[in-house]
């Protein structure tokens, strides 16, 4: 007959195993790594067999749709991705010219992103300068 | 008006510095003096920010928009209600409500405990405004220092700074305006900012080695208030993530959610875990560990929203605050976890666990697993942050993560609800477990077997069905017997005898209620196992179907007012030919902002709801592209929701039994005082 204190601790055990099993199960399942666009163009041929997140300017005037695919560019500091989102989600309503996107999905052999996901955000954040005018705020207190 | 505010945050941070200097010395040389003049501190910091914020909300509907914040976060167009509202819409404003809300708990904790004479709570005091006044002093540090509300606007275009003032506003993000939304963020922040009273409390018998469960009494309405907020402010959360930013759902494990949920996780542990050291003795430490714990996860839930360091959907701002929040929490959790050391000797268990099958050993394993979701989650949330330091690359994990390994989690927890509560402490017979779970595991099954039968083929919601019922069955057969004695007992009815007996152990049977409704939580999230979801072209005249009904398309409108312009479409909704609804899905351009947003359509019935989004317009210009959900079930989660708050008012509520107590111990005291003043009649006579 085991002591109660004893039965706990292996309970406990047993718990915790179970649950840092499915912790790095669930890691190993959904893990996405996040690269620059530099990274990814200079041709590690490994980044063709994860799932990855590129985040980036879209470049103006380059969004195309064509039925349920939308291609366009990601930019990031002066390097370009063609990306191609096949995904079933309408795009975000923040997805616009400009806007700063994070696109997941897997880089093709053909330098081509195709992506399953897409966040944006609106170029001018909410918390940006008023239109029209470049600015510095200045505490009253100082 | 701004330097009103703006002075009235700097005096504020200089008399919240005093009044923690001068409660800790008060205390230390046991000036009585020093500790009033402490509290005296507290009241006048609580009416300083007061006035900082007045003067920002009349910068707001003043529309003075050479505040950086009122220009940033309002327009001219807005609706006075979201002007209002836009107080805690940004960095700054939602930072000096904060603030805020700490110094009116701590002046409602001052004016509540001040004239109390109980030597234990008089030695606490000076120790826990000391703790309420150093967190207010971070948080006007970062209000004086790194987010000042009241920050004009200057034109540098001259070279030297000159006033500048913006013609109009860039408008209040349009997700946010939005009704449940105005009252989320103060609701969430009650909750978060409620447990630093605890925490004071816990602080301050450790610091002074006080003795006995002194605090954990004083402090467990205030517990169970911030604890209903927390899951009110978790709550409104989802229900705005489901209708206003038309995915679908409503929890999608994004840091700003995970943020809420962890003090949430540890605070459920917290509640339950104080039970045994008040009954038992037990657990001290753990529960010095937990409420400490769970102050930390509210600041850093706050860190998490406010700072951007792990990227998030809605994570609105990317601010310098972070290095201000990384150093508190540093400093606070070393200081912390040094006063704990220090003094373990004083948190020694007055009990063992005596047998495995107990109320003790199904509280730890409640602890235990509730402590686990918290750990997954903040790995999860903290993935891409430890992944970079450690291996260098940023790697995230999404929901096939948090919900693999929070699903069995939850599922054992609820098994817990239904067990804990029917074993007894110390130990449980055999007997008593087959005489209190035999019927409740057989409802169970039967539920479970006719639910298999009717077609019902995933493991998952099968599992919390059975558990669902079983536990129902379990709570309702507490109440029967309760209620069964006090019946025969008494002239009552049932229902007269379920009141009496819930009135009689409020804390217990408010637990039931709460729990029941945790229940109903669990029945909601199983459902969402059965969504269904489609999306088409659809042009005026065109039908589509989903979840039993057919959806046709009758018309599209254009809308356009001062605020936003729209488009609208018609939507019918037929069931075995029969019109049944109109939904009325929009899309709308706010201008101020120059956004675009989606208005979702709802259809809620307890069964399934029906979700309409207007996703936007199809290639040819023409058509719209309608994506449509069938949610089963998912409104079972907001009515668990209001049954969870009714569990927390009911547990809030006095016992009858110690009612009637109080009134003859006042009766009593009356006497006393009475024959005092007859003797000093006496002795001066």
């Amino acid at each position: 007959m085991m002591k109660p204190k004893t039965k706990f601790l292996v309970g406990g055990g047993i718990i915790v195993a179970v649950v840092v099993w499915l912790g790095l199960a669930g890691v190993r399942e959904s893990k996405t790594y996040y690269v620059t666009i530099a990274e990814l163009q200079a041709g590690d041929s490994a980044a063709f067999s994860k799932r990855l997140r590129v985040a980036g300017d879209v470049v103006n005037g380059s969004i195309r749709r064509d039925g349920k695919k939308v291609s366009f560019q990601l930019k990031q500091a002066e390097h370009l991705l063609p990306v191609v989102y096949v995904g079933t989600e309408p795009l975000p309503d923040t997805f616009v010219d400009g806007a700063q996107a994070i696109a997941e999905g897997r880089y093709q052999p053909d330098h081509v992103f195709v992506a399953k996901h897409i966040q944006a955000k609106c170029a001018s954040k909410y918390e940006a300068a008023p239109p029209g005018a470049a600015q510095k705020a200045a505490s009253v207190a100082e | 008006m701004e330097q009103i505010g703006s002075f009235a945050l700097l005096l504020a941070l200089a008399l919240g510095i005093y009044s923690v200097v001068v409660s800790v010395l008060g205390a230390r040389r046991e000036k009585p003096l020093l500790q009033e003049s402490g509290e005296r501190a507290a009241i006048a910091v609580c009416l300083l920010i007061t006035v900082a914020v007045a003067c920002l909300v009349s910068l707001l509907l003043r529309d003075q928009f050479q505040v950086a914040a009122v220009s940033a976060h309002s327009n001219r167009a807005l609706p006075l209600f979201y002007k209002f509202a836009a107080l805690w819409s940004g960095q700054e404003g939602s930072l000096l409500f904060w603030s805020w809300l700490l110094s009116v708990y701590s002046l409602l904790v001052v004016v509540i405990y001040r004239r109390r004479q109980e030597a234990s709570l008089a030695g606490l005091m000076p120790y826990v405004i000391a703790v309420l006044m150093a967190t207010q002093v971070f948080f006007l540090l970062l209000n004086n220092l790194a987010a000042n509300p009241f920050s004009i606007w200057a034109d540098m275009s001259a070279g030297v700074p000159r006033l500048f003032l913006p013609a109009d506003g860039s408008g209040l993000n349009p997700l946010l305006q939005y009704p449940l939304m105005v009252i989320h963020p103060p609701i969430l922040y009650l909750g978060y900012i409620g447990f630093v009273v605890p925490f004071a409390f816990g602080m301050a018998a450790l610091i002074t080695r006080q003795k006995g469960e002194r605090w954990i009494y004083t402090t467990r309405r205030w517990t169970m208030v911030s604890w209903g907020f927390l899951t009110c402010g978790v709550l409104l959360g989802a229900r705005w993530a489901y209708v206003v930013l038309g995915w679908g759902g409503y929890w999608g494990w994004d840091p700003v959610e995970n943020a809420s949920l962890m003090p949430w996780l540890t605070g459920t542990a917290y509640l339950h875990s104080v039970m045994m050291q008040e009954k038992k003795g037990m657990m001290k430490v753990w529960n010095m560990v937990l409420v400490m714990g769970t102050y930390f996860l509210c600041i850093f839930g706050t860190f998490l929203t406010r700072s951007g360091v792990v990227s998030s959907v809605h994570a609105f701002a990317q601010s310098p605050i972070g290095p201000y929040f990384a150093t508190y929490i540093t400093l606070g959790v070393a200081f912390s976890a040094v006063v704990l050391v220090t003094r373990l000797d004083y948190l020694k268990s007055e009990n063992q666990l005596d047998s495995f099958l107990s109320r003790e050993s199904s509280f730890l394993f409640n602890n235990l697993i509730l402590l686990a979701a918290c750990f997954a989650v903040l790995w999860g949330t903290l993935f891409p942050v430890l992944s970079e330091a450690v291996q260098g690359v940023k790697i995230t994990v999404g929901a096939p993560y948090f919900n693999k390994v929070n699903i069995p989690i939850g599922l054992f927890l609820l098994f817990l609800t239904g067990v804990g509560p029917l074993l007894a402490w110390r130990k449980t017979s055999l007997e008593s477990l087959k005489r209190n779970f035999a019927w409740p595991i057989f409802i169970g099954g039967v539920a479970t077997v006719v639910l298999a039968i009717l077609g019902v083929r995933k493991l998952a919601p099968l599992v919390t069905l059975f558990l669902s019922v079983f536990v129902t069955a379990t709570l309702m057969a507490e109440f029967y017997r309760g209620a069964r004695v006090i019946r025969q007992k008494s002239q009552l009815g049932w229902v007269g005898s379920l009141v009496h007996l819930t009135r009689r152990n409020t804390r217990r049977y408010g637990g039931y209620i709460i729990h029941f409704g945790m229940v109903l939580i669990f029945i909601g999230i199983a459902g969402s196992a059965f969504n269904e979801e489609k999306q088409v072209e659809m042009a005026v005249g065109s039908a589509m179907e989903i979840g039993g009904f057919k959806l046709v398309c009758a018309n599209i409108e254009q809308i356009d007012n001062a605020n936003y312009a729209a488009g609208r479409a018609v939507i019918e909704l037929y069931q075995e030919g029969k019109l049944v609804d109109r939904l009325y899905p929009e899309r709308r351009f706010y201008k101020a902002s120059r956004q675009t947003t989606t208005e979702v359509a709802i259809r809620p019935r307890p069964a399934q709801d029906l979700y309409v989004v207007f996703a936007g317009m199809a290639d040819n210009g023409r058509d719209i592209v309608l994506q449509v959900f069938a949610n089963p079930l998912v409104n079972w989660v907001w009515m668990g929701g209001f049954v969870v708050v009714l569990g927390t008012l009911t547990a809030l509520l006095p016992n009858k039994a110690a009612e009637a107590i109080r009134a003859q111990a006042a009766e009593q005291a009356r006497g006393e005082r009475a024959t005092r003043a007859e003797s000093k009649h006496a002795i001066q006579a």
